[in-house]
């Protein structure tokens, strides 16, 4: 599969392409992209299967059924992110960029880049929840409609990533 | 009109296929300005590649002006547009949480998906973290549910709170985000890498 590479697009143009993609989730169906709530749907539905009756009375599962109803599955973000995959998959086919790789800087092994990937996964998720949704459905959906509290989200996400960056140099540069 | 499907001109099954096309589009765009990649990612915060400021305030301005300008010529209901509440103590909190996340795994939920669909493992394992932050927060939920309650402001615009119309928010926010363009360009010649 590997091909000649294309270079990536415009980021300017890349960001008015992602700001119309936004656009057509609020046109369509009243609300902004998001992420992480499709993981809420499967761990609900982890729930579910495994300790029904745990479930009935957890209070995260009795948050997630006020707004959704019926198959926690079939939610619109379950749906848009497995749109996010075929897209992502699309995007690289015609690019030339598929390949099974773990990437990492020269400095770390790929072992060390997995772990920190899942702790930084696991903060991620955890502060999404906290936070009721993440880069995408809270602070760049959020900043769209005016949200403060996506303003505040994103400015708490990317003020502490700086703020940090510093400490977790060497996994990076 | 719009927001379609609230004013039931679409019914639930067409806007659930549309949340699939959408999100084709969402993935299709990521990839294709290189957010499939952790090391294009992280450059944002060490100067070296800035692609992620660039879009993400391209988008959210790009999104902005097309809401506001789709109300005034009437083929949107603002009112009828989920707006995110606001919940101080837990969108802060929430949010540096995620911060350090970003900087430990490098990527986002969103650009996860987006690097797990052209092959990239640490992107797998990433997704697997969040399942398993998610898990934890659902599991612990009594402990921190008066955290994560706390501080409920309603859904207040921004615009709102500064005391501006929304159109001279929008407006500021375009100089402020063109100024952090500018710093961007700027960062990416004092820092230059090659492309990951």
């Amino acid at each position: 599969m590997e091909t000649k590479k294309t270079k990536y697009l415009n980021p300017y143009v890349g960001g008015v392409l992602l700001g119309l993609v936004l656009l057509a989730a609020n046109f369509v169906s009243g609300r902004g992209l998001g992420a992480s709530g499709a993981i809420k749907s499967v761990v609900v539905t982890t729930f579910n299967t495994i300790a029904p009756s745990a479930s009935e009375k957890s209070g995260f599962v009795k948050e997630f059924r006020q707004s959704h109803q019926g198959n926690p599955m079939k939610t619109w973000l379950v749906f848009e992110m497995t749109g996010v995959l075929v897209g992502g998959f699309l995007s690289g086919a015609f690019a030339g960029r598929l390949k099974l790789k773990v990437e990492h800087s020269p400095k770390i092994t790929s072992k060390k880049r997995l772990l920190l990937a899942l702790a930084g996964g696991a903060l991620f998720g955890f502060g999404s929840q906290l936070g009721r949704g993440c880069t995408s459905g809270s602070a760049l959906s959020g900043m769209a409609v005016l949200s403060l509290g996506g303003f505040i989200t994103m400015m708490a996400i990317f003020g502490t990533a700086y703020a940090m960056a510093y400490f977790f140099r060497k996994n990076w540069i | 009109m719009g927001p379609l499907s609230v004013n039931e001109l679409i019914s639930e099954n067409t806007n659930l296929f549309l949340a699939f096309i959408i999100g084709i589009g969402f993935g299709f765009v990521l990839e294709q300005s290189g957010f499939s990649s952790s090391r294009k990612l992280a450059g944002v915060f060490y100067g070296y590649d800035t692609v992620v400021l660039k879009v993400f305030f391209t988008a959210a301005i790009t999104a902005m002006l097309g809401l506001l300008f789709f109300s005034l010529f009437g083929w949107v209901d603002l009112n009828l547009v989920y707006i995110n509440p606001t919940y101080l103590t837990s969108s802060i909190i929430g949010g540096i949480i995620m911060g350090v996340g970003f900087i430990l795994g490098g990527y986002c939920p969103g650009t996860s998906f987006c690097g797990a669909s052209i092959g990239k493992i640490d992107a797998f394992v990433f997704i697997g973290g969040l399942f398993l932050g998610v898990l934890i927060f659902g599991l612990g939920y009594n402990i921190w549910s008066g955290m994560y309650l706390a501080k409920f402001l309603g859904s207040p615009k921004i615009s709102q709170t500064l005391g501006l119309s929304d159109g001279v928010f929008a407006f500021l926010l375009i100089i402020v985000a063109l100024a952090m363009f500018r710093v961007a360009e700027w960062a990416e010649m004092k820092f230059p890498r090659e492309e990951y």
